[in-house]
């Protein structure tokens, strides 16, 4: 009975929604700018992991380097494109 | 009428009359041509509901080239303007959009289903599959690009076109200096054709790691299916930066918010930071398959096997890494400092030395070869020294400093062109005249082809490099006219002769497959390059299925080695085929994104909720949707290929 119960999915169910509703408290919490946005980025990222992992089964196939490669490359040119920015607005302009 | 009058043209002239009556009468023909001849039920079913990768790719085709017409009249009449002094052939207001709709046009919808018909046509055979990944996505994908591409071509005659440029830089795209529909027109209908490259690229990037055929691994797919990849995961890193800033564009312009403002807090530089941070590798999403295309044109034609293929496949990877870190060297002058200019100097000029190692690879492979100078390997012999001077001119670009001087010039203008029209128009038409037998079953003919590209060789010479000079002098772009003490004006007719010998160029295209399509010989066989890949295995016209039994591949060229070296390539024995279902839905859902933008650009809001509505109601449709597709018995494959067999 128990491998039929999908306690995993369960569980990460149960976590999305407390992701969801931690970053949903930002709006109705007084907090500042930096603060809110801190808890939603990291609400952001653990939720989109949650997602891959649980729900769409990234790392249960055997090419999984291929899905964690692509992940890894996405997150290195998104953390380029933002701090690319922040030097050309930010720092040097 | 108050209604009607926002779908008039704010700036008409007598040449959109004549295209709006143009237009109505090209559709009526199309109409009565169909009827007359009851090709509906026909249309419907092999095209327009089909999910098969080959003709998706053909249809790509056949837009692509449309595009390629439109743009390039815009092209003419641009050259035209500017071939004489203070010319009054054009006022400022039609330069504007027509600078604008040539780049979007030729980029977004010429360029790119170019080389998606490629990918589509070639990476199912090259790699042995039967279809790509997701058959109706990939459907879907075609329909996007082709409705958003329509949208786009209607904004002349409905309501203005775009008059910002391709780049469509705000505050100039703003509301306030940008006050007609044009400017939605561009970010509507170029994010319904970018979702569709978006599905394309995941479409793709599953088929090829996912599909290929027994004993084919990573490092022994042909280079042209390596390119695809490579490219596909550009298209996956960088096309949600667009949505999302197209996005942000057009809820500045509808709903009034202040993304891209210069006041209220809003940053209108922003927009040209995201716009690049897709814009820069998406010129590497249109060059990689053109590379890869002229490594199958080379190494056939030298008949010999590709120089380099890991250093090949390493330079593509290595270019698409850089491509994404290069985007400000598009804004040099913008006014941001030293620091950012120089690092983002430095990244641009280190492009060129993987770039510079595919042309090495390429020489060495013709090197001592026994070079056939056919029609495709003109192109590919044309492209390697005009593609080396666009490139060298980019790394003068690239120094920042110098670039105060260069940038916004007709030596910008010259430079781009260089690289994108030996780099991927080229290779598009060398593409388009090799693959021809295996998409029609016949060959263009050779003669008018090497007419062609003389022609368009020497076209481009004349049109693009007097810019060089031009452009240096001072002469800016997207400016409509000057005055004769400038100077420039002996160049500039020089360039308006070059674009006319190109346009019979392009012309005599159009001659050639008529030619062809009458008087080819259609007995030409599976293989008349005598070719090296796996998509010269199947037979000529390719069957729906593509192989009868599945290949089995030890090296990247798998039919030279079973044509020369005694491969088995066909180990197994005819089993029923598993094939994906045809479906209209991608075709409706696409027809309702056309009616949704429509709305949207001229913010008719109970149109587009409702055509939003039925979007969702088609996904809904295909979630609940029960479809396993079908069996093709081996009877019927037997007949097939006894019948296929005969042909040859």
């Amino acid at each position: 009975m128990s491998e039929l119960f999908p306690r995993k999915q369960i569980m990460g169910f149960v976590f999305s929604l407390v992701l969801t509703a931690a970053a949903l408290a930002v709006y109705f919490l007084d907090l500042t700018f930096a603060q809110g946005i801190t808890v939603l980025l990291i609400t952001a990222f653990v939720q989109a992991l949650l997602q891959l992992v649980v729900f769409m089964h990234a790392g249960e196939t055997e090419d999984k380097w291929i899905i964690y490669g692509k992940v890894y490359f996405m997150i290195g040119i998104a953390l380029v494109t933002i701090f690319g920015t922040l030097l050309i607005f930010l720092w040097d302009m | 009428m108050e209604f009607l009058e926002r779908f008039a043209v704010p700036n008409p002239s007598l040449a959109i009359y004549a295209s709006m009556v143009a237009i109505g009468l090209t559709l009526i023909a199309i109409i009565a041509g169909l009827t007359y001849f009851k090709k509906w039920g026909y249309l419907w079913r092999e095209w327009l509901t089909t999910v098969d990768h080959k003709r998706i790719g053909i249809m790509y085709l056949i837009s692509a080239l449309i595009m390629l017409f439109r743009g390039g009249v815009d092209a003419i009449m641009m050259r035209a303007q500017l071939a004489v002094p203070d010319n009054k052939l054009l006022d400022a207001q039609h330069y504007n959009e027509i600078f604008t709709t040539h780049g979007v046009i030729m980029l977004i919808f010429m360029a790119m289903p170019f080389i998606f018909a490629f990918m589509n046509f070639l990476v199912p055979l090259q790699i042995g599959a039967r279809d790509v990944a997701f058959p109706r996505l990939n459907a879907l994908s075609f329909w996007l690009f082709f409705f958003g591409a329509m949208l786009f071509n209607i904004s002349f005659v409905v309501g203005g076109s775009p008059d910002a440029g391709w780049t469509s830089y705000f505050p100039l795209a703003g509301n306030e200096f940008s006050p007609s529909v044009g400017t939605n027109y561009y970010m509507i209908a170029i994010q319904i054709s970018g979702l569709g490259s978006l599905m394309t690229g995941i479409n793709m990037i599953t088929t090829i790691l996912k599909m290929r055929a027994p004993g084919m691994t990573l490092m022994k797919m042909p280079m042209f299916t390596w390119a695809t990849l490579v490219t596909n995961l550009i298209i996956v890193t960088v096309f949600p930066v667009l949505t999302v800033a197209l996005v942000m564009g057009t809820m500045d312009r509808l709903f009034g918010t202040n993304f891209f403002s210069s006041t209220n807090g809003g940053m209108d530089m922003l927009w040209a930071n995201l716009f690049w941070v897709w814009g820069h590798p998406e010129v590497y999403i249109l060059i990689l398959p053109a590379f890869g295309l002229y490594s199958e044109i080379i190494s056939t034609f030298a008949g010999r096997n590709l120089y380099g293929y890991k250093s090949m496949v390493a330079s593509m990877v290595i270019i698409s890494g850089l491509s994404c870190v290069v985007w400000a060297h598009h804004f040099f002058t913008m006014g941001q400092g030293a620091l950012a200019n120089s690092f983002f100097s430095i990244t641009t000029m280190m492009i060129s030395v993987p770039t510079g190692v595919k042309i090495f690879n390429w020489l060495f492979t013709m090197w001592r070869g026994k070079i056939r100078f056919t029609v495709p390997m003109l192109y590919s012999i044309g492209f390697i020294p005009l593609f080396v001077l666009g490139g060298v001119t980019g790394v003068m670009l690239a120094m920042s400093a110098a670039d105060y001087q260069y940038h916004n010039t007709m030596f910008l203008v010259a430079h781009f062109h260089n690289t994108i029209i030996p780099g991927v128009v080229f290779a598009m038409l060398a593409g388009l005249t090799f693959y021809w037998p295996k998409m029609f079953g016949f060959m263009l003919n050779e003669r008018i082809g090497k007419w062609t590209f003389w022609l368009l060789t020497v076209g481009f010479c004349l049109a693009f490099l007097p810019m060089y000079v031009t452009g240096l002098d001072g002469q800016a772009r997207r400016m409509y006219t000057y005055s004769a003490a400038a100077g420039f004006s002996t160049l500039n007719m020089v360039s308006f002769v070059g674009a006319m010998i190109m346009a019979v160029g392009f012309v005599l295209i159009v001659y050639n497959v008529y030619h062809s399509v009458r008087y080819a010989p259609r007995n030409i066989g599976a293989d008349p390059w005598d070719a090296r890949s796996l998509e010269w295995a199947t037979h000529t016209p390719v069957p729906e299925y593509n192989f009868a039994v599945q290949p089995h591949v030890a090296s990247s060229q798998a039919f030279w080695d079973a044509k020369k070296n005694g491969h088995v390539l066909f180990p197994g024995k005819v089993e029923k085929i598993h094939m994906p279902n045809n479906s209209g839905v991608p075709f409706i859902m696409s027809a309702i994104f056309f009616v949704w933008g429509f709305s949207m650009i001229f913010s008719l809001w109970i149109p587009a909720i409702i055509s939003t509505i039925a979007i969702f109601a088609c996904m809904a449709h295909r979630s609940f949707e029960k479809d396993h597709g079908r069996y093709i018995s081996v009877a019927e494959i037997e007949e097939t290929e006894t019948k296929l067999r005969g042909a040859n």
